[in-house]
C-alpha cells in the first residue's frame, strides 16, 4: 500500500471523522489518498485556525483533534496553534508534509525544520525518514497525545516517503518503554488526602482544566457534595462545576471573582485538582503556602510543587483518584465556613452605560440565561474573555478559551471545531473587534462547510485589554491600540451571507439574544461597548 | 551546588536536541553535558552536571522524565558516584622545556600523546578537581589549545543504572 493511503488508513483506524487542514505540494500525496476516504476534511482559511479548530474539536470529543498542513510556510503557520494546545494540554495530532528525504537540510523550496521549530511546544514529534516506521508513529502519536497529560504530537512526513509502498499493518497495541504515565493514585496518599480534608475546618476545592482531560466532572461534583466543600475554578476549569450549584464560588485569579479569591485566602486546606497554579490564577503562591495546607492531584508529576509548595502530592488521573476518594469519603458539613463565605457575597450592581452602548457583562449574563443549557461558549482573549469568564453562567455546557497562551483569534475557529464535534449542541464564540479581525476569514469556512456557529463581537474600537493597561499603568498613553479603519462587521457578515445585527440598546440586546438562541445557521451580533469599558469589578 | 544527573535515553534522532533544548528553555544552568552510546546501541547515556539547588534538580529530573525518549533519570549523590573527565592540552614547547612537561605529566598522571618539533599534547583522564589542577599547572606555559569532554559518571560498587532486568 502507498504510504499516503496508509496515513489515511491510520486515521480511520483511530476513528477520526473530521480533520482540519490546508493543502500544498508536499502534502499532496496524502490529500490524494483522502479523496477516497469518508473522513470529512474542513478547509480552513489559515493553518493556525486548523490547529485551533482541531483544539475545539478535541476539547468537546475528548479525543485528539487532527490538523494538517503542507511543508514550510504551512507548517510554520501552525506553530501558534500548536503552542496554544500545548499550553492548555489539549491533545492534537498534527500532520505536516516535508520536502523529499534527500532534500532535507538543503534549504529546498518550502523546507522548514518543523520538528525543530515546534520542539518547545509539542509533547513529542516524529520525522518519518523510514517508510516502515509510519504506522507505528501514528499509533504512538495518538496514544501519546491523548494519554497522561494530553498535548500536541507532530508527525512530519517527507513527500517521497508518502509515495513509497509499504506492507500496511496498523499496530494494535502501543508499548513505549519510556512512556508509562501514572494513572492510579497511591493509596496511602489518597488516605492522607481524605484525612486532611476530614480534619479541615475550611476546605476548598480548586479545579482546573485537568478535570476535563480526565473526564472527572461528575466525580468532583459528587465529592464536593458529599463532603460539602465549596469549589472555585481556574479559567481553564470554568464549566467543570455548574454555576447553579450552591457550592460554586466562581473563578479565581487576577481577573477572577473577589469572593473566589477571598475563599483561597481564607481556606485552611486547598485541594487542587488538575490545576497547575499558573501565575494568573494564583499570583502569590508564597502567601497561600504560609496559611494553607496544600493538596495537589495532577497526572503530571512536574506540575506538583512547581509553582506552589505542596503538603500532600498525589500523582494520578483525577477521575480514578476521585473515585477512590468517594469510596472512602464520609458525609461532612461545613456550615460555619459556608456561612462565612456567603456573607461575603455581594449582589453585582449593573453599572449604567452611555446611550448607544450596552453593558457587556449584563449582555453576556442575559445571554447565558437564554441560551440552551448545554451551549459551548468559546471566549477569545482580552476584555471579552474576562467578561465571558465571569458573567456567562455555564450550567451544563462547556467554556473554552485559550487560557495558557492567551492566543487572540482562537474563538471563531475553535467554535467551528467544537460545533463539528457535536453538531447537536449550540456553540457561540465571543470575541473582541481586534481578535475578530485576526480570524474572520474563517466565516468562509463555517459557510462552506455548513457549520452553525453564533458569533458575538464586542466592539469597543480598541484592543481593549491593552488599552486598559495603558490607561491604568502607562498614564493613559494610548499607543497602537485604536482599531480605527475597522470594517462595518454587519456588512462584512452579510458579505459572507451570514445574517447579523447590531446591539446598542437594551431593546436590541434582547432581540439579539433571542436570535442567538433560536436562529438556525450562523448568526453574528455586534455589541457596541463603551470604548473605555473596563474589566475591573465594582 | 553541583549535581550529577545520569540519563538513559532512546538513541532517536532529535533526542539530544530535546534534552539540551529543555535546559535553555527552562533556564537551568548546565555546567557540562556528555553523551555516548551504551552497551545497547539503541540507548545513549547522557551525563549532565547542573548548577542549582534541590528544587532546581527536582524540576530538572521531572522535566527530563516528561520527554518521551527519556527512559530513566537518576541524580547521583556524592557518596555513591565515580566521576571522570578527559582533557587534552596542546602546548608550544621548545626542545629545552620538554623534560619539564614530562615531569608535570609524570606527577599528575597525565600522558604525553603527541609531540612535534614545537609542540607537545598531553592527556589526562581524572576527576574534575585534578583536571583543573593540571590546567592550572600548565598555565605558565604557552598553551595553544584545551579540549575537555565534560564529566561522565557511574555508581560505585554493585549499583547499576541499566535497562537489563
Ligand atoms: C496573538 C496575540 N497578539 C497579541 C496579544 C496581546 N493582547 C492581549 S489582549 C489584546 C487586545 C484584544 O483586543 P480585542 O480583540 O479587541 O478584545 P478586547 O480586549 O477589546 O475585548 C491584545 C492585543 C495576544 N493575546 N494574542
Amino acid at each position: 500500500m502507498r504510504v499516503s493511503k496508509a496515513m489515511v488508513k491510520c486515521l480511520e483506524a483511530e476513528q477520526v471523522k473530521v480533520v482540519f487542514g490546508y493543502p500544498g505540494a508536499a502534502i499532496c500525496p496524502f490529500y490524494d489518498a483522502l479523496y477516497e476516504s469518508d473522513i470529512r476534511h474542513i478547509l480552513v482559511r489559515h493553518e493556525a485556525n486548523a490547529g485551533h479548530a482541531a483544539n475545539g474539536y478535541a476539547r468537546i470529543t475528548g479525543r485528539p483533534g487532527v490538523c494538517i498542513a503542507t511543508s514550510g510556510p504551512g507548517a510554520t503557520n501552525l506553530i501558534t496553534a500548536i503552542a496554544t494546545a500545548y499550553a492548555d494540554s489539549i491533545p492534537l495530532v498534527v500532520i505536516t508534509g516535508q520536502v523529499n528525504n534527500d532534500q532535507i537540510g538543503s534549504d529546498a523550496f518550502q523546507e522548514a525544520d518543523i520538528t525543530g521549530a515546534s520542539e518547545p511546544f509539542v509533547k513529542h514529534s516524529y520525522l518519518i525518514k523510514d517508510k516502515d516506521e509510519l504506522p507505528k508513529a501514528f499509533k504512538e502519536a495518538f496514544y501519546i497525545a491523548g494519554t497522561g497529560r494530553p498535548g500536541p504530537v507532530l508527525i512530519d512526513v517527507p513527500m517521497d516517503v508518502q509515495m513509497q509502498e509499504i506492507d500496511f499493518n496498523y499496530p494494535k497495541t502501543v508499548d513505549i518503554r519510556s512512556y508509562k504515565p501514572t494513572t492510579k493514585g497511591n493509596m496511602l496518599q489518597i488516605k492522607r488526602v481524605i484525612k486532611a480534608l476530614n480534619e479541615a475546618k475550611k476546605p476548598l476545592i480548586c479545579i482546573g482544566g485537568g478535570v476535563f482531560s480526565s473526564d472527572a466532572v461528575n466525580e468532583i461534583t459528587e465529592l464536593s457534595k458529599v463532603m460539602q466543600i465549596p469549589v472555585v475554578t481556574t479559567m481553564m476549569g470554568i464549566s467543570a462545576f455548574s454555576a447553579d450549584n450552591e457550592l460554586f464560588y466562581g473563578m479565581i485569579g487576577m481577573h477572577g471573582k473577589r469572593i473566589a479569591n477571598k475563599a483561597v485566602e481564607l481556606c485552611d486546606v486547598i485541594f487542587l485538582v488538575g490545576a497547575r497554579v499558573g501565575d494568573r490564577a494564583i499570583g502569590n503562591p508564597d502567601a497561600v503556602k504560609k496559611t494553607t495546607k496544600v493538596i495537589h492531584i495532577d497526572i503530571d508529576p512536574a506540575e506538583i510543587g512547581k509553582n506552589l509548595g505542596v503538603d500532600i502530592p498525589l500523582v494520578g488521573d483525577a477521575k480514578l483518584v476521585l473515585r477512590k476518594m468517594l469510596e472512602l469519603a464520609n458525609k461532612k458539613t461545613h456550615t460555619d465556613w459556608l456561612n462565612e463565605l456567603n456573607s461575603l457575597k455581594s449582589e453585582e450592581t449593573v453599572k449604567p452605560v452611555k446611550q448607544g452602548t450596552v453593558n457587556p457583562r449584563k449582555f453576556i449574563n442575559d445571554l447565558s440565561d437564554k441560551m440552551p443549557k448545554n451551549t459551548t461558549v468559546v471566549a477569545d482573549v482580552g476584555q471579552n474573555q474576562i467578561w465571558s469568564a465571569t458573567s456567562y453562567k455555564i450550567r451544563d455546557g462547556r467554556f473554552l478559551t485559550s487560557g495558557g497562551m492567551g492566543t487572540m483569534g482562537y474563538s471563531v475557529p475553535a467554535a467551528i471545531g467544537a460545533k463539528l464535534a457535536d453538531e447537536n449542541h449550540p456553540v457561540i464564540a465571543i470575541c473582541g473587534d481586534g481578535a475578530f479581525q485576526m480570524s474572520f476569514m474563517e466565516l468562509a469556512t463555517a459557510v462552506q462547510h455548513n457549520v452553525d456557529i453564533k458569533i458575538v463581537v464586542m466592539k469597543n474600537n480598541f484592543l481593549g485589554m491593552v488599552r486598559e493597561v495603558q490607561t491604568n499603568v502607562y498614564k493613559n498613553h494610548l499607543t497602537a491600540v485604536s482599531l480605527d479603519g475597522s470594517p462595518d462587521f454587519i456588512t462584512l457578515a452579510k458579505a459572507y451571507g451570514i445574517p447579523a445585527m447590531r446591539v446598542d440598546s437594551e431593546e436590541t440586546a434582547q432581540k439579539a439574544i433571542d436570535k442567538l438562541a433560536s436562529h438556525k445557521g450562523c448568526y453574528l451580533v455586534e455589541c457596541v461597548v463603551d470604548d473605555f469599558e473596563s474589566t475591573l469589578q465594582l | 551546588m553541583k549535581y550529577t544527573i545520569s540519563v538513559l535515553v532512546e538513541n532517536h534522532a532529535g533526542a539530544l536536541s530535546r534534552i539540551s533544548g529543555l535546559f535553555s528553555r527552562r533556564g537551568f544552568n548546565i555546567e557540562s553535558l556528555a553523551v555516548g552510546i551504551t552497551d545497547d546501541p539503541a540507548v545513549s547515556r547522557v551525563t549532565i552536571i547542573v548548577d542549582g539547588d534541590e528544587y532546581i534538580v527536582e524540576q530538572v529530573e521531572k522535566q527530563l522524565n516528561k520527554l518521551i525518549d527519556v527512559i530513566k533519570v537518576k541524580t547521583l549523590t556524592k557518596d555513591e558516584k565515580l566521576e571522570r573527565e578527559l582533557i587534552l592540552i596542546k602546548l608550544r614547547v621548545p626542545a629545552e622545556k620538554r623534560s619539564e612537561i614530562m615531569t608535570i605529566a609524570d606527577i599528575t598522571g597525565a600522558k604525553v600523546i603527541d609531540i612535534s618539533l614545537t609542540t607537545m599534547t598531553i592527556l589526562l583522564a581524572d576527576t574534575y578537581a585534578h583536571i583543573c589542577r593540571l590546567e592550572e599547572i600548565t598555565k605558565p606555559y604557552d598553551v595553544l589549545e584545551v579540549v575537555r569532554t565534560g564529566t561522565i559518571a557511574i555508581q560505585k560498587g554493585q549499583d547499576v543504572m541499566s535497562l537489563k532486568k
